[in-house]
């Protein structure tokens, strides 16, 4: 199975290449991905460098223009397709139809792949975006389970592409309007998830407060490991307890169960952390890589290493291994 | 690793203009060397950042719209500054080469940000980026003895981040 590794940066890029990626996945420098945070990503020379430098090495470089368009503003995603096709993308990946629609109609040779923001999650949508747009691989959303992944690997015509590590999205990705409701802003529309300018922290006694636009999101007591800003992983008063409302601040882990994702068809792990530094990048990329060709029974203690690198310093097989209802 | 306590205390009666024209120095030659260093800050770039190493009694303020850097003690620390960071002091060097990460640094509460979190956020990205080593980058100031120097320093940094990694392992 290939390893696809995040880069925000291009020394966060040569970092995820030398640490032994099939693929990197970046964006540009604006709102046509969804991690448009401040100071992140790269401007057209610093992609055609960082192209130039996979190739060197043998590594895929897939560009993320995952973004929806917005209304009279669809020059923008054009262009930015335009300039990835023409750097040498080896695949875009792609969330909104119509901007597939375009990619497939100018740049028909074009490799695309179907970003988890489209939140193709059956066989049925998968298809279709392989009939409509020639879609070559998806990545499939963090709500199914292995299982579920086993039942529909069969049934589509293209390969599968799914997280194993990282920041642990539990919604309908592409769908969730939580950022947006808080703060005007959202992944899907903007590139931005719980953007940073609505983002404050305060110590309040012992505790580290995290307020997200006018809402508090959390406080952490003295010594407890923190987490995102984020409404879904936020702690909130529910009747007579103070409670996790949807998840804990917690990273995905399911790297135990790649023996289980290859057999359920899964071509390609990605690791999610864009946003992350190129030290993070280092670490769990060649940890990863390690871990891929290991024995079986000495992958756990590789992987337990990573654990302080978490959100919260805590991992999960989140939806993977899905025991409730 | 935490800055020896006893190098710190005489850092309360030096002279501080002594203190801020060695920081200015080594501050300016970064930027000779890393020309680029606050070009991802984009219009963060006028804003003030503080540096605060929790081992020192002393804050660092770097303004990238001049570029210029200016040492204050804690004790007086009345200007205002748009995003403040504070951490062990080893730990913000290992930050500046982008050797740690910051978001896990920040999870584990060794590392605390307050302020402008978006002009923070660019100003770890910019630096995550920069692909700085500082004894590389400073040991030059060192003139002749620049090869000594340099390699003191990679063995302080080598025995520092040796902790670093033990406490994320």
């Amino acid at each position: 199975m290939e390893l696809i590794c995040p880069a925000g940066t291009p020394a966060a890029f040569r970092e995820a290449v030398d640490a032994g990626a099939d693929a990197v996945y970046c964006g540009f420098r604006d709102e046509t991905n969804a991690r448009n945070f401040p100071g992140l990503n790269f401007s057209r020379d610093e992609l055609r460098t960082a192209i130039d430098y996979a190739r060197r090495h043998g590594t895929q470089t897939f560009v993320a223009l995952n973004t929806f368009m917005r209304a009279g503003d669809e020059e923008i995603w054009y262009r930015a397709a335009a300039d990835a096709v023409a750097l040498g993308a080896d695949a875009l990946i792609l969330a909104d139809f119509g901007l597939m629609a375009h990619v497939t109609e100018r740049y028909p040779e074009q490799r695309l792949h179907v970003s988890v923001q489209a939140s193709a999650s059956n066989a049925d949508a998968i298809n279709f975006l392989v009939d409509a747009f020639n879609a070559r691989r998806v990545v499939l959303p963090r709500t199914l389970t292995i299982a579920d992944i086993a039942r529909i690997a069969p049934q589509i015509r293209c390969e599968i592409e799914v997280f194993v590590f990282g920041g642990l999205c539990v919604m309908a990705e592409g769908r969730c309007s939580l950022s947006s409701y808080a703060t005007g802003k959202s992944p899907n529309m903007n590139g931005v998830c719980s953007p940073a300018s609505h983002v404050r922290y305060r110590q309040e006694g012992n505790e580290l407060v995290s307020e997200l636009g006018d809402y508090t999101i959390n406080r952490f007591p003295a010594g407890e490991a923190a987490g995102y800003p984020t409404l879904c992983k936020g702690r909130f008063d529910i009747a007579d307890s103070r409670a996790y409302a949807f998840e804990d601040p917690v990273s995905l882990d399911v790297m135990g169960e790649i023996d289980a994702l290859a057999a359920a068809g899964v071509s390609a792990l990605k690791i999610e952390g864009r946003q992350r530094g190129k030290a993070y990048v280092a670490e769990v990329v060649s940890t990863l890589k390690r871990a891929l060709s290991a024995d079986p029974a000495k992958r756990a203690a590789l992987l337990a290493g990573l654990r302080n690198l978490s959100e919260g310093q805590k991992t999960t097989s989140g939806a993977y291994e899905k025991r409730w209802r | 690793m935490e800055f020896p306590r006893l190098l710190a205390i005489p850092l309360n009666y030096m002279p501080l203009a002594a203190i801020e024209r060695a920081t200015g120095m080594l501050f300016q030659r970064l930027l000779k060397e890393h020309p680029d260093l606050f070009e991802r800050l984009g219009e963060h770039k006028a804003k003030r950042f503080a540096f605060l190493p929790g081992d020192l009694p002393l804050a660092f303020i770097v303004e990238p719209a001049r570029p210029a850097i200016c040492v204050i003690r804690k004790s007086a620390m009345r200007s205002a500054v748009d995003a403040s960071v504070e951490g062990p002091l080893f730990m913000l060097l290992a930050l500046l080469e982008g050797r740690c990460d910051a978001d896990a640094l920040f999870f584990s509460r060794d590392l605390s940000i307050t302020g402008d979190m978006e002009a923070m956020l660019a100003m770890r990205n910019a630096l995550d980026d920069a692909d700085i080593d500082l004894p590389r980058d400073l040991s030059a100031l060192a003139g002749p003895l620049a090869p000594v120097f340099g390699k003191m320093a990679e063995d302080i940094r080598r025995r520092a981040l040796a902790d670093e990694v033990s406490a994320w392992n």
